[in-house]
């Protein structure tokens, strides 16, 4: 996550301290990521010691000011007008993963498996959108920095949804053409080291 | 039936005879409350709209009941089936169906004066349905001058004007921007949280998720995924 970033950004507003940060981010972020204040100080710590904040006196004297130097804030602008870097195909995602191995096992009713993980996001989504719902129309940059956030997890929500639904169709299909057995061991010596690899976009 | 405004009991539907017949819905069992939202998943041709035909009277089932505010439809004349229709339901749909050629507070005022009620005294209640859905200052434009979310506001306007209390929505954001089609939800929400009832068909989860209740149909029938179906019952459905 871009806690680092995000922190920077925050102080490039202004200097603020520990427990002032956390504040902002939260209230900047719906609080939907909590953060603990070890977390706070050892990022603030290394980004001290990366030269993009530096401690700073012209607060009042209970706490710890901190303050974003020039090449902190260059770091700012090149964070907002860069992408995200998303995972790639190389990153691990557990349920696609849990489906891949599934689909080569014998006696194992993935459809059924689709079916429950199904069920479970579809709750979720119905869980997020009722919270969002409570919330009412945006009435200030904070509910609408709020809403953002929980309309990003319902779209990847309903991406999962879709996905699974896809996978659903797809693996009924392949199970009616024959396609769908179960993957034996292959007992064939296999060669020593790295085995061929599917091309990703970012190597590892 | 208390708050019960809808009930499907055992609702089969069969289109043709014989050899050539299909089956459309098989036992269906469902239940709308007051104040409850109902959300109708499922594939293309999985009877969803269908379902809705028959909830809203359109169609008459081959077996099984339908009860609309505790009345049962195969015990009422198709006369008073256009009645029950007319003042208890309201039906949403994709493509808005308003009537080009009458202005907002017309095509709001419609169902009431095809229950006999002169303009004049209809004019009231269309205005409050209006207003519900904010568009009461737009009363006098024709569905021409307005955004198709504005269309779609009116429309709902027109499903739940003089206080009719089951809302019939087919796919009723298909037509609208994800943004345009959240408020239209939204607006449909607050009409069931002020006391009416509904059905939304979508095979969309997204809008699904606006829904107290999510029901799934799979080749006519209705599916529990936290009662998941075995691979078996699925493999019918695919032609071997």
């Amino acid at each position: 996550m871009s806690i680092r970033q995000s922190f920077l950004a925050i102080l490039d507003q202004g200097p603020c301290y520990g427990y002032q940060l956390r504040s902002e981010f939260e209230r900047r972020t719906g609080s939907t990521w909590p953060l603990n204040i070890g977390q706070i100080y050892s990022t603030l710590d290394r980004l001290e010691r990366d030269g993009l904040i530096t401690r700073d006196d012209s607060g009042d004297s209970e706490h710890i000011y901190y303050a974003i130097t020039t090449s902190g804030r260059a770091e700012v602008g090149a964070w907002l007008t860069s992408p995200v870097a998303r995972p790639t195909a190389a990153a691990r995602d557990e349920l696609a993963m849990k489906l891949a191995i599934a689909v080569t096992l014998p006696g194992v009713d993935i459809v059924r498996m689709i079916q429950t993980q199904r069920s479970a996001t579809l709750r979720t989504l119905q869980e997020l959108t009722r919270t969002k719902r409570a919330g009412g129309e945006a009435a200030s940059a904070e509910d609408l920095a709020w809403q953002l956030v929980a309309d990003s997890m319902i779209f990847q929500a309903e991406a999962e949804i879709r996905w699974l639904d896809h996978s659903e169709t797809r693996l009924v299909e392949a199970v009616a053409s024959g396609v769908a057995v179960p993957v034996p061991i292959d007992d064939t010596p296999v060669r020593r080291g790295r085995p061929a690899r599917v091309a990703t976009e970012a190597g590892e | 039936m208390g708050d019960e405004l809808l009930r499907l009991d055992g609702v089969s539907v069969q289109y043709g005879h014989g050899e050539t017949s299909v089956t459309a819905l098989t036992g269906v069992d469902l239940t709308v409350s007051r104040g409850e939202l109902v959300a109708v998943m499922g594939a293309s041709g999985s009877g969803k709209s269908t379902l809705l035909t028959v909830a809203g009277g359109l169609r008459t089932p081959t077996s099984g009941e339908v009860v609309v505010e505790g009345h049962y439809l195969s015990q009422l004349s198709a006369r008073q089936i256009a009645t029950l229709r007319r003042r208890s339901l309201g039906f949403v749909f994709q493509d808005f169906n308003l009537i080009p050629s009458l202005t907002a507070l017309e095509n709001v005022s419609l169902p009431l004066e095809l229950d006999g009620l002169p303009l004049r005294r209809a004019k009231r209640p269309a205005l409050d349905a209006l207003a519900v859905v904010g568009l009461a200052d737009r009363a006098d434009r024709y569905p021409s001058d307005l955004s198709g979310g504005q269309q779609q506001r009116i429309a709902i306007a027109r499903a739940v004007v003089g206080g009719r209390s089951l809302v019939l929505a087919d796919e009723p954001t298909g037509a609208l921007d994800s943004t345009t089609g959240e408020a239209v939800l939204r607006m449909l929400r607050s009409r069931v949280d002020a006391g009416a009832g509904g059905i939304l068909v979508t095979h969309d989860a997204r809008h699904a998720a606006w829904a107290d209740r999510i029901v799934f149909l799979r080749d006519g029938r209705i599916v529990d995924d936290a009662q998941p179906t075995p691979i078996t019952a699925l493999l019918d459905g695919v032609g071997r």
